[in-house]
């Protein structure tokens, strides 16, 4: 007993501050928020159980809860490929024949750093907006650009062009992918005669799927907690028509504009649920189309 | 006569071969440079349109108020100072205050991070104890929650304590390596330093903690580094937190106090708004360019944001 002591003592005391944020922060206030879940609860009042009433209501009569998940897996499933196609594509063409890719790739990464930031979603409305910049451009080739902002059909694109600007962290990922493919499978292929789009579904796209895979769990997770950019850009509300209703925004405000405590944490709850049944369904088919290299077929 | 003949005939033919391998070799190399030309002129365009954003916020922070919209030139006509003193003072509180404000939250929040999550990492890197893949596990798995799942409870828990509308709720958590992606990081970098290191000490009789702070640290100046900047860059970006924390506008941190412009957009101060983004912008440029090498390679090794 004392000897057991004396082995763990000194690391548990490392492990100490993390410990008690790990039972304050994390599974305290998870534990917590399921059991809110279940309440009724304005923060005014002690809480009073409801049982699944919350989500009773969520499932089968809340309309905005059905929009806010429209609309956020819509920007999921737009933002995650453009930006991860993007970052691919740069990252390929940096990766062979340049001498020089620094500053390429500074300049690249600089909007991934910039991107969340407050500063740029209040230029982000004013690129898009009726007299902004894009449709400057657009007019100059002749084109009537929509009033991208406050038009609910066009709003949300407007975000995904701001998630596809951000593509330089899963670009520098994939560039350290891309080094640890060895060359000479390159060389032989051309020596054989192989065309390129043969030799990038042959040799790149294999050899390269832990490192996609990898990027697209942490871009579907970062996109499914977007927040900052659509609050900003729908001032606080998910405006125009809902358009913009994304689920963290809707969450936020159900708990911090109308006091909604325990109908907020079913929401949260459904986004854990939400997030953890992806990040689930990426590991448990990984090992159908992502292979290791050392593993053996 | 013959084998001469055959020779002669092997000769030419190896010649034609030599030369035909010369030529492909030229036209792979015209080719290369062709191709990287291209590469160089597609990537310069790609280029232009990322920046162009950043560059048209910078010049319209410089424009007089009729120029912003309906231009695209990155030339003000004339430059508006004024827009940066004038913005500087616009909100009822001056945007000092949101800096030292910010600075504050920022400055502790980092060393909070380093702290702690240098702390855990140690522990799950180097020090054997009883259930540690289970911890460690256990961490992993606090990198996927969202933010927003712990919000309500932890609002809830930092009300009853008292901490809201004070920096509490937005500094202790750090203290408590509530970011765990600092910890994987560091982990990440702790394994790689061998082990006779550690071993060599303990046979001399250092403590962990010795061993801790003269030997692991010391060599994970890099690893350290980047978290600081990333911390440092996210918590001065930081928004939701500090919006359902802060209340009273003398605590707004920057990313708060730009947000009151939008509220006041009917007054048109388009200008100042501008030159206070652009303002709240550069600490993260500056870092970038300082310290590009560190960050990069903290992205590829453990695929942070």
């Amino acid at each position: 007993m004392k000897r057991f002591f004396a082995r763990n003592a000194p690391a548990y005391v490392f492990l100490l501050p993390w410990l008690i944020g790990f039972f304050l922060l994390a599974l305290g206030p998870i534990l917590a928020s399921l059991y809110l879940s279940f309440t009724r609860y304005d923060m005014v009042s002690a809480p009073r159980w409801i049982g699944w009433g919350n989500y009773e209501y969520m499932f089968t009569r809340d309309r905005r809860f059905w929009k806010a998940l429209e609309v956020t897996f819509t920007y999921v499933a737009l933002a995650v490929p453009a930006r991860l196609i993007m970052a691919l594509g740069v990252a390929m063409l940096l990766d062979k024949g340049l001498r020089t890719i620094g500053l390429y790739r500074a300049i690249f990464y600089l909007p991934s750093l910039l991107g969340a930031s407050i500063a740029i979603a209040i230029l982000w409305r004013q690129l898009f907006a009726a007299d902004g910049v894009v449709n400057q451009v657009l007019a100059m080739v002749g084109i009537q650009g929509a009033s991208w902002i406050t038009d609910p059909d066009t709003s949300l694109y407007t975000l995904v062009v701001l998630a596809m600007w951000q593509f330089g962290s899963p670009m520098l990922i994939f560039l350290a992918g891309l080094r640890g493919i060895p060359r000479d499978l390159y060389e032989a292929a051309e020596i054989d005669g192989t065309p390129g789009w043969r030799q990038f579904t042959r040799i790149t796209l294999p050899l390269l799927a832990p490192v996609i895979f990898f990027n697209l769990v942490l871009q579907t997770i970062d996109s499914f907690k977007t927040f900052s950019s659509a609050f900003i850009i729908s001032n606080g509300t998910g405006a125009p028509a809902d358009s913009l209703l994304f689920y963290t925004v809707y969450l936020f405000n159900e708990a911090f504009k109308f006091f909604r405590m325990g109908y907020a944490s079913a929401l949260a709850w459904f986004l854990l649920v939400i997030i953890a049944t992806f990040t689930a369904i990426a590991f448990f088919t990984s090992k159908y189309w992502v292979h290791y290299e050392n593993e053996r077929d | 006569m013959k084998t001469s003949a055959t020779d002669l005939e092997l000769a030419i033919q190896m010649d034609e071969a030599a030369r035909v391998a010369h030529e492909l070799r030229l036209k792979r190399d015209r080719q290369n440079r062709n191709g990287r030309i291209l590469k160089h002129i597609f990537l310069i365009i790609v280029s232009c349109v990322m920046l162009y954003p950043l560059f048209w916020l910078l010049a319209s922070s410089f424009k007089p108020e009729n120029e912003i919209f309906g231009s695209l030139t990155l030339w003000p006509s004339e430059f508006r100072f004024e827009n940066y003193t004038k913005g500087w003072y616009a909100l009822p509180i001056s945007f000092t205050v949101f800096y030292v404000n910010s600075a504050i939250v920022t400055g502790l929040s980092v060393i909070g991070n380093l702290v702690s999550c240098s702390f855990a990492a140690y522990a799950f890197a180097r020090l054997s104890f009883t259930g540690r893949s289970f911890f460690f596990a256990l961490m992993m798995m606090t990198l996927m929650i969202p933010y927003h799942v712990v919000l309500i409870p932890q609002y809830v828990q930092f009300l009853n304590l008292g901490w809201v509308d004070t920096y509490l709720p937005l500094v202790v958590p750090r203290f408590l390596a509530s970011d765990a992606f600092f910890i994987f990081l560091m982990v990440q970098f702790f394994r790689q330093l061998p082990r006779e290191l550690d071993e060599a000490a303990m046979i001399d009789g250092c403590s962990p903690f010795k061993i801790y702070w003269a030997i692991i640290l010391p060599l994970s100046l890099p690893a350290m580094g980047t978290a600081a900047i990333f911390s440092l860059i996210w918590v001065w970006e930081d928004f939701l937190a500090p919006l359902i924390y802060l209340n009273d506008i003398k605590s707004y941190t920057v990313p708060l106090a730009l947000r009151l412009f939008l509220d006041q957009e009917g007054q048109s101060a388009y200008g100042q708004m501008f030159a206070m983004s652009v303002l709240s912008l550069v600490p993260v440029v500056i870092f970038f360019v300082l310290f590009q090498k560190l960050i990069v390679r903290g992205i590829a090794t453990s695929g942070m944001k």
